[in-house]
Parts: C-alpha cells; sequence; structure tokens
C-alpha cells in the first residue's frame, strides 16, 4: 500500500447545485491512526465521508481508502470499510441480532460466520441480554452501538464515524469513546467527524478542521490548542466602567493582554492552578465589583474564532433522529 | 456466476428482513386483510344493488375488478419500507455494503408477493361466501391467479419509484392513492365503462387497469377474452420492467434526507 497510508484525498471538490460542499480538500491517514474531521454542522464534514464510502462521486479530485480508489475501485472497496453515521441505521423491526446477521450475509461471509460474529459483537458491545429484542425497544445508546457493531461486522481495516456521539447523553457518550478507543488499539484506522473538540482531542491523532468546504488546519490537538491560546478566565463585572481597571488588575495573570467580548472580560491563562482565587483576591483588592468568574476550556467556537476570525455558525443542535436523547436503560 | 448467486442471497436475505417485520408491525397486516374484506363487501351490498352489469351478477363482476385494485395497491409497503429506510439512514449503510445495488428493492418488491397471494386468498374467500362463483376451468383460474400476482408485482416496482421520489414515509403513501385510485375508478373495474360520459369512457379503453380487469373476467368467469389476456401480461412486464429501471437509478443516487 502506497506509502502505508490508509486514507488519501487530494483536491476533493463537490458541489450540491450553487453550494460548494467540498472545495478542495486533501486528507491523509496513516494506516491505524484516528483522523479526526472537526467542524460545524454543514462544514462538509459528511460530504468527505460519503466521497470516502464510496456513496457519492466527488465532482472533482480523487481519493484512495486502503490504496482503492472511491470511484474506480468502488467495488472492490466496500469489502474493505465500515461505516457507522450520525442517523443509528439500524433496522427497528428486527432483533439487534438479527440486525448484525443481515449485514453479515450481505458482507456475503462464509456460511455460518454470519451468526458467530453478531453473538462476538453484541457481547463485546454489551448488547448480548437485548440480543434478542426487538431495536425500537433500545435506546439511543444501545442503538448508537449496535450501529457501531454492525460496521464492524466484516472486521473491516478502515472505519467511517460520522458523528458517531451527537445527540448522547454524556454516559453513552463516554461508553461508545471507549469502545471506539479499543478498535484503534486493534489497528483499525479510524476517520471520525465531529463537531466537539473534546471528543477530537480525546479520540484523534490528528484533527482536521474544516469549515466552508476547505481544510483550514491540521494538526495534532496539542498544536490546535496552542493555535487557540488554551485555557482562559472568564470575568463579569458588576459595572462596565471598571472594565480598564479590571484589565490592569488582572494583567499580571496571564503573558497576553485580557479582551473584552460582549462585556466580558477574557484573559488567557496557561492552566495554572489558584488562578481563580488569585484573580478574585486582585479585583477585590482594586475594589471592582463581580458578577461572575470561570475558567473556560478552548471550544470548537475559541478553534473558530482562532482560525478564520468568525465564530462557527450555531450548530442545529442534533435536530434529526434523535430518539439518542433519551436516557440510557440499564439492561 | 458468483456475482449472480449473490444478487440472488442479497434479495432474498432483504426480503426476508421486509417481510420478518409483518408479523412484528402487524398494523400493516391490516390492509391486506381486513381492507379488502370491507371492500368486498362495502361495494357487493351498498354499491351493488345500484349499479347494472347485464350479464353478470354484480359480485360477479365486481370481484375480478376489486381484486386487480387491492394487487396495484399491495405495493404500498414497498413505497413506505424505502422512504423509512432512506429516512433512517439504512439505504446509506446498504450503499456502502458490497451488495447487489438492486437487492433493496427486489428484495422487498419480492416480499410484496408474499402478501399479495395472502390478500388474493382472503378476496376470494370473501367472495366466495358473499355470492361469487368461478365459471372456468382450474388452469384458467390459476392463470388468473398467476397474472394477478404479476401485475401486483409491476405495481410493487411503481411504489418502489414513489418511496425513493417522495419526501416522507406519508407523502410517499399519498402519492400513491392519488395516482392509483383514478387510474382504477375509471377502468372497468367496478362499473360497465358504456355506462361512463364519453371522455371518460375513451380514457377507459385505453387505461391498463381495464385490460387487465378484462383478462382476468375471462379467467375467471369465461368471459370472451380477446387479446386481452396478452395485452394484460404485456402491461405489466413493461410497467415493471420501466419502474425497475427507474428504481434502480435513482436508488444508485438515493441520498439521506
Amino acid at each position: 500500500m502506497a506509502g502505508d497510508l490508509a486514507i488519501e484525498a487530494e483536491g476533493l471538490r463537490k458541489s450540491y447545485g450553487s453550494v460548494r460542499a467540498l472545495d478542495g480538500v486533501d486528507l491523509r491517514a496513516p494506516s491505524g491512526s484516528v483522523l479526526g474531521l472537526l467542524g460545524p454542522n454543514g462544514a462538509g464534514k459528511t460530504t468527505a465521508v460519503r466521497i470516502l464510502t464510496t456513496l457519492l462521486p466527488p465532482d472533482g479530485g480523487s481519493a484512495r481508502v486502503v490504496g482503492l480508489d472511491v470511484v474506480e475501485d468502488a467495488a472492490r472497496l466496500r469489502t474493505r470499510i465500515g461505516l457507522a453515521g450520525q442517523y443509528a441505521a439500524v433496522d427497528e423491526n428486527l432483533t439487534g441480532a438479527e440486525n448484525l446477521e443481515m449485514v453479515g450475509r450481505l458482507y456475503h461471509l462464509p456460511r455460518g460466520e454470519p451468526k458467530a460474529r453478531a453473538a462476538e459483537l453484541l457481547d463485546r458491545f454489551d448488547l448480548a441480554d437485548a440480543a434478542g429484542r426487538l431495536v425500537r425497544t433500545y435506546s439511543g445508546g444501545m442503538r448508537r452501538r449496535l450501529d457501531l457493531a454492525a460496521a464492524l461486522v466484516a472486521r473491516p481495516p478502515v472505519l467511517f464515524l460520522d458523528e458517531p456521539t451527537t445527540g448522547l447523553d454524556p454516559r453513552s457518550r463516554l461508553g461508545l469513546w471507549e469502545t471506539i478507543e479499543g478498535r484503534v488499539a486493534d489497528g483499525t484506522t479510524v476517520l471520525l467527524t465531529t463537531q466537539y473538540l473534546d471528543e477530537a482531542d480525546r479520540l484523534a491523532d490528528r484533527i482536521a478542521v474544516i469549515d466552508h468546504g476547505r481544510v483550514i488546519a491540521s494538526g495534532s490537538s496539542d498544536e490546535l490548542k496552542d493555535e487557540v491560546g488554551g485555557e482562559r478566565l472568564d470575568v463579569t463585572l458588576e459595572s462596565q466602567a471598571d472594565t480598564e481597571a479590571a484589565i490592569a488588575a488582572l494583567g499580571p495573570l496571564s503573558s497576553e493582554s485580557p479582551i473584552v467580548v460582549d462585556g466580558m472580560l477574557c484573559v488567557p491563562i496557561a492552566g495554572r492552578r489558584g488562578t481563580i482565587a488569585a484573580a478574585v483576591r486582585r479585583l477585590d483588592q482594586a475594589g471592582i465589583g463581580i458578577d461572575d468568574v470561570a475558567i473556560r476550556r478552548p471550544t470548537l467556537d475559541d478553534v473558530f474564532l482562532a482560525l478564520t476570525g468568525h465564530a462557527a455558525e450555531p450548530a442545529p443542535e442534533a435536530s434529526e433522529g434523535n430518539e439518542a436523547s433519551e436516557a440510557e436503560v440499564a439492561p | 456466476m458468483t456475482g449472480l448467486r449473490n444478487s440472488v442471497s442479497d434479495t432474498l436475505v432483504l426480503a426476508r428482513r421486509s417481510f420478518m417485520r409483518i408479523p412484528r408491525a402487524p398494523d400493516l397486516l391490516l390492509s391486506y386483510t381486513v381492507q379488502p374484506i370491507m371492500f368486498v363487501l362495502l361495494f357487493v351490498y351498498v354499491f351493488g344493488g345500484a349499479i347494472s352489469t347485464p350479464g353478470y351478477d354484480y359480485v360477479d363482476f365486481l370481484m375480478p375488478g376489486i381484486i386487480v385494485q387491492t394487487m396495484a395497491f399491495g405495493g404500498f409497503v414497498t413505497a413506505l419500507g424505502l422512504a423509512e429506510d432512506l429516512k433512517k439512514g439504512l439505504v446509506d449503510r446498504f450503499r456502502s455494503l458490497p451488495m447487489s445495488r438492486a437487492a433493496v428493492l427486489s428484495g422487498r418488491t419480492l416480499s410484496d408477493i408474499a402478501l399479495n397471494s395472502l390478500s388474493i386468498a382472503i378476496m376470494i374467500g370473501v367472495g366466495l361466501i358473499a355470492g361469487f362463483s368461478f365459471d372456468a376451468p382450474v388452469a384458467k383460474i390459476a392463470a388468473g391467479v398467476l397474472l394477478l400476482l404479476l401485475w401486483g408485482y409491476a405495481f410493487s416496482w411503481v411504489f418502489a419509484f414513489i418511496g425513493l421520489s417522495a419526501s416522507s414515509p406519508e407523502s410517499s403513501q399519498a402519492f400513491g392513492f392519488i395516482i392509483i385510485f383514478p387510474l382504477t375508478f375509471v377502468s372497468s373495474a367496478f362499473v360497465p365503462i358504456e355506462s361512463m360520459p364519453m371522455a371518460l369512457e375513451t380514457f377507459a379503453e385505453i387505461n391498463p387497469f381495464t385490460t387487465v380487469v378484462d383478462a382476468m373476467r375471462a379467467l375467471f368467469l369465461g368471459a370472451p377474452a380477446g387479446n386481452d389476456v396478452w395485452g394484460a401480461v404485456a402491461w405489466s412486464l413493461a410497467i415493471a420492467a420501466v419502474f425497475a429501471f427507474l428504481s434502480v437509478r435513482r436508488y444508485k443516487r438515493a441520498v439521506v434526507r
């Protein structure tokens, strides 16, 4: 395989009518690594996944996955990839076991293998007790786990996960992360799209930030965070008139100068302990009234602000198909 | 050869999947059981007395027509199922698998045949109770049943196309009914077409539903057939071929809504 790259895309372009979903995207993921595509809704992440999984032909550019061209070798490539989308694409009127067996048969696994593989995956994904239940009785988190299991039935060397945790409650989200990490430990290459920096941070070796169909930055999560500027202290004052005095008082806490956003004072800090206490003490000594003080970690918005100068468009939070927000039912 | 074997196997896997849904979401079964019974009884006992069908008792005239109509509607499960698969992203999963491109569609249309067989049996049973009697040799009656299934199969492909084109499962169903209802009523299914105004009569004469209903009267009741039986087979095959082609083409481009 050329240079041992599991995923290699050059200059991918795709338009829907006049909308440019992808405008020259390059991606590279070495075998066994995790590549995170980070961006808001509508940035082009899903379009990239659809092209790489042969669902959509690109208008321009080329892409190879495990050395196979996504257009020319599409049929062969489909035997080597697994896809779990943002919709939990499982049949509600089949049981968990039947869903996985069906997928195994459609991969044309040898006789007997679909059943054995289904049992093995249900067990590993903590769904063994629910194997014989119809999926429509599953919680959102269980459906996502089943969806992920379905993507793994044929032991694909490359796994595509399109917003695997969007709309999940925190506990299910954590569980899914652990599962994905397990796959990676087994040597699977993963391409993951997400709107959440913390998700990319935890799972991805390298992150490509996508905005308006372009990769605007890429690097490890530490590299990106450095660009964003790390943690910061947000201080809301009782009176805007004290802003200048507060900047003077808080200046020594940071190597960079505090900025004012929407009447809130933002002080970049380098994760030092006791910063809140120090800030409150200094403002108090200066006789400045405080409404609120909080430490903020970098978010996707910060990455965007830092990289593009504009905020990420407000993501209409998980509007589609979100049976997912239900609480996890313990089996 | 492997390709063909895989296509057949994929189709059977997905037909089985569609079929398993029936006992699990039994509301759909109403359309294949209670609804046909209701229609037969409604037409025989409510409209029957007011409709004059020279040469036939109304129940004899009606049964071939109403079964042909029911067959045409039988494929709505395919439209509903495909629209749901699209909405839920299952079509994306299937399209990312190394499986036959047509199997998702051929599997569903195949499973419709089983359901249509069930409704034929129920309707003939109810018809016999309501006074219907066959007037043809067994071979012709059997040929008639096969023609009904072929006609139903053709409309499963029409519904496959509707299901892939409509914006939601609900609208796919509404869309199908809007197309098929006028076609069945402006045909020889329920009334002799000579009783219609001139313009409608002309339409009814060229309407394939009339051809198929007349063919069924020939096969079940021994009515003079003319070219209707072959015409009905030709219409069925043509509709199936055109809509299978259109549906597969649309499926390949299908995008999650």
